[in-house]
């Protein structure tokens, strides 16, 4: 039933089982079958974590190690040269501040969207309400595509501008469904109770629904930020001045070749091997970065908006 | 009903009480008794105005980047000239699809779809549900989290690390080539050549998706009733045949719904990852439709025949899940809506 709140369904918390001294002694071959489990766990989370592990080897190894195929766990010539230059690239600030700028704005505008419409989406008296949620459902299922949506936002006039990015992506409909199933859940009585006190429906919304919603707002904000701070390719689309690109695509066309170690420099040949060694895991750190350290902290959050998504659809 | 939200009715309804006001037994769902249930437009918008207000600027999002590109999709039957409006000039019947039907690149990208979404389905749908079949079975919370969490990362990441990560992987001195030539083999230069790119492609996706894959079905697991295996400890079935005959059948109706979900995403296979990891030289098998159709639309600029292409692609994606959840609904009882 829809009354199921996020924190009865923490898939972190093991099932309740029977206490320890009930539980019937294990088979000998539950025993091995334990260990082999716990073994192919822990060497999955290996295999998971070994790609980011090579990748902070590779940034800070010197050139000789990497072209010879050392470098695979721990730094080897320990180098900071391909720091002080990707850090020193003025367009690599550019495009960092711009995935700022467009990560920012983006959730803002998105977070608008999509708390107003779910909220009224959850008023069960809304005439018209079924048209409305299937006005998003709908597309979920089937979608302009992209050269139709391309069209668009060139005949527009947004390509080139911050519009390009945030506009066309300012509701997933997925969140959208989130936040209306927890709208619903939200106790009637809180609301009816301000509006008998004369509070209109904005008063009610800001006033008392938003501040009481701290939880999955906050959810929610971190699943636009991420999606906006990880995207690229509506920037490779519709962005052609370098000055406009976020630093994903500063990094995807490193990886083309479309820029280079050279470039990055600004034609200074000084380092120019040890820059092209590693110029890519640099920049692949320097992306990651507020992710990986944020990631343990926000990790439940994602975890209770999935639940929260889950428990009605 | 939640415990939390259980204290929140009695208060209100005392204030409710004290102002002479009937007391209302809490209700959640369903019409409410003390309103008209029926109104007539111009009535629910004077009522409701303020509501209404919230609508409007969705419903103007929605109508421009979802229903307009939707609508656009008629320049697969139309001319478009640059500089003409979204939909085109003159209408040109089915010129662009009998172009698309005789092009051999849209059947080999077409094939390569298919067998990379066949693949993606058979191999990386099941893994979470064994990942989380496996975490099931773990006695200690802590290293239970410690898993989950770090199984959740990849998730993450954006698309352009990912392939970052795949290239460094696979570079010619990277770890996969000297795991290659430590064991005796030759080192495999794997981006220029075809048949490596399936396999890359769903390592790669592996690594992304197993871990928070699981949480849906995690979160299966606490719903499953505990005296089931109770009882069929009683009746001497051992952890496997619980697993077999409670666990897997608990879990069921998620993993269906989840089926029919990737199954209606078949034709979409990961265009970014794709187009990321992609190169001219192993376009035989890393070609699929979405990235076919972005050089052929983007790049060369062939606006409509790219968007027959992408019509063709969205019908088909739209068979699939209806059918899927058609037959699912008929077979086993479990559909999307």
């Amino acid at each position: 039933m829809s009354d199921v709140t996020t924190r009865e369904v923490d898939p972190g918390r093991p099932r309740a089982v029977v206490p320890r001294g009930v539980r019937p002694r294990d088979s000998r071959g539950y025993t091995v079958f334990r260990v082999v489990n716990a073994t192919l766990l822990l060497l999955m989370c290996a295999l998971v974590l070994y790609p980011f592990v090579n990748v902070v080897a590779q940034a800070f190894s010197s050139e000789g190690y990497i072209s010879s195929g050392q470098v695979n766990l721990v730094p080897r010539g320990f180098n900071l040269t391909t720091f002080h230059v990707v850090l020193s690239d003025d367009m690599f600030w550019v495009n960092y501040r711009n995935t700022v700028v467009y990560t920012v704005v983006g959730t803002a505008i998105a977070m608008a969207l999509t708390t107003t419409y779910a909220y009224a989406l959850s008023k069960k008296h809304l005439k018209g309400r079924t048209f409305f949620i299937g006005v998003a459902v709908l597309t979920m299922f089937f979608n302009g595509g992209l050269i139709p949506n391309y069209v668009l936002v060139t005949t527009l006039g947004l390509k080139d501008t911050i519009w390009a990015i945030v506009l066309p992506n300012a509701i997933s409909v997925f969140n959208l469904l989130v936040m209306k199933s927890f709208f619903e859940n939200f106790p009637d009585e809180l609301e009816e109770a301000a509006a008998i006190d004369g509070m209109s429906t904005y008063g009610v919304f800001f006033r008392i629904v938003l501040p009481l919603s701290k939880a999955v707002l906050a959810t929610m904000v971190l699943f636009y930020a991420v999606a906006f701070w990880n995207s690229w390719f509506s920037a490779y689309l519709y962005m052609t001045d370098p000055h406009n690109y976020p630093v994903t695509v500063y990094l995807r066309n490193l990886m083309a070749g479309v820029t280079s170690g050279t470039t990055v420099t600004g034609g200074n040949l000084d380092d120019a091997t040890q820059i092209a060694s590693n110029v890519q895991s640099v920049t692949m750190l320097l992306t990651v970065l507020p992710i990986v350290c944020l990631y343990p902290f926000i990790q439940r959050y994602f975890v209770s908006g999935v639940m929260l998504g889950a428990v009605k659809q | 009903m939640a415990s939390d939200t259980v204290g929140a009715p009695g208060v209100v309804d005392a204030r409710a009480s004290a102002r002479g006001l009937p007391r209302r037994a809490p209700r959640r769902d369903g019409p409410r008794l003390d309103r008209p249930v029926r109104r007539t437009w111009r009535q629910a918008l004077r009522r409701d105005r303020r509501l209404y207000t919230f609508l409007v600027l969705p419903l103007f999002f929605f109508a421009v980047f979802r229903y307009l590109p939707i609508l656009g999709n008629v320049v697969a039957f139309r001319r478009f000239r640059p500089g003409s409006s979204i939909f085109g000039d003159e209408w040109v019947g089915l010129h662009y699809v009998r172009m698309f039907v005789q092009d051999p690149a849209f059947w080999s990208a077409f094939w390569n779809t298919v067998v990379l979404g066949g693949l993606t389905l058979v191999v990386v749908f099941p893994l979470p549900v064994v990942l989380a079949l496996m975490l099931n079975e773990l006695r200690s919370r802590r290293f239970k989290r410690t898993v989950q969490t770090i199984s959740y990362l990849p998730h993450f990441m954006s698309v352009v690390i990912v392939a970052g990560m795949v290239f460094q992987l696979t570079a010619a001195k990277g770890t996969v080539n000297q795991v290659l030539t430590a064991l005796g083999g030759d080192a495999i230069a794997f981006f220029q050549d075809p048949t490596w790119f399936r396999p890359i492609y769903l390592t790669s996706e592996v690594w992304q998706t197993v871990g928070w894959g699981t949480i849906l079905y995690l979160a299966a697991l606490t719903t499953i009733d505990e005296q089931l295996y109770e009882a069929a400890r009683i009746d001497g079935a051992n952890r496997w045949r619980q697993t077999w005959h409670i666990t897997l059948p608990g879990i069921r109706p998620t993993m269906i719904v989840l089926l029919i979900l990737n199954i209606g995403s078949f034709m979409a296979v990961g265009f970014e990852k794709v187009l990321l990891l992609q190169n001219p030289v192993i376009y035989s098998t890393a070609d699929v439709i979405s990235t076919y159709l972005y050089r052929v639309g983007i790049v060369s600029n062939s606006v409509s025949y790219a968007t027959a292409i992408g019509l063709f692609e969205a019908l088909i994606g739209l068979t699939l899940i209806l059918s899927a959840n058609a037959i699912s609904k008929r077979t086993v009882g479990a559909s999307l809506w």
